[in-house]
């Protein structure tokens, strides 16, 4: 089977909509097929990898440590945008510590967050077999 | 008559809290619930408008929500009163009507 370059596009903010953990159990799914697969965060995705996320009081499940284990399943590229990062007043800082073992460098842990610009994301965007939107 | 209005969508994505800040009249509330919390945040592209809206209408951001998504209640714009859930019910009792700007 030949590899794709699969990517998946969030834009929307967790919880409010079920968009964000749809886009999460696809990626999963997907992740069995050993394809290329990226993420992307743009506009109010990013919220979707904010740090410190409680559920506790709201009656939800909190999903975001899943993205954690994203790495495990050699899905390691995450872009994120900065010009959206920067309209919502955020920065990495923010944004969840998420890394992958890189088994070619004697599991050295490496971050899967790509700090980019719109102009680099367009480029990568454009490199795509498969854009899946959510 | 006051009004308590209830804001459940990001600035970022649809119009509510502008509509609702337009037309809310002086002296109503305005609480942000759900995704609609992101417009509290402070230094935000949004900050400035409800920074504005703020000296004709009282505003509030639903605590629970503020945690959910991992906003810190210390970069809520000054003088935003977070509350709980009773904090909801109060507002509701201390208004006539309710306006949820879906």
């Amino acid at each position: 089977m030949s590899t794709k370059k699969f990517m998946y596009v969030n834009r929307k903010a967790p919880y409010g909509t079920v968009y964000a953990l749809e886009s999460l159990e696809v990626v999963l799914i997907g992740a069995a097929f050993e394809q290329d697969v990226s993420l992307c965060f743009i506009g109010d995705g990013v919220y979707q990898i904010a740090k410190n996320q409680k559920t506790d009081g709201i009656g939800m499940k909190n999903f975001s440590p899943t993205f954690k284990a994203l790495g495990d399943y050699e899905v390691n590229k995450l872009y994120v945008e900065k010009e959206s990062l920067e309209a919502r007043g955020l920065t990495l800082d923010d944004l969840m510590d998420l890394t992958w073992e890189d088994e070619d460098d004697d599991y050295a842990e490496k971050p899967s967050i790509r700090l980019v610009s719109s102009a680099e994301l367009a480029e990568v965007l454009d490199e795509q077999d498969v854009v899946l939107s959510f | 008559m006051s009004t308590l209005h209830t804001v459940n969508k990001s600035p970022f994505e649809r119009d509510s809290l502008s509509s609702c800040i337009r037309l809310a009249k002086k002296g109503s509330a305005i609480l942000l619930i759900e995704d609609g919390i992101f417009g509290a945040m402070a230094g935000t592209d949004h900050s400035a408008m409800v920074q504005d809206a703020m000296q004709n209408a009282s505003f509030y951001v639903l605590g629970p929500d503020l945690a959910a998504r991992g906003m810190s209640e210390d970069r809520v714009i000054d003088g935003i009163q977070v509350v709980d859930y009773s904090g909801f019910v109060d507002l509701t009792k201390q208004h006539d009507t309710c306006q949820s700007w879906l």
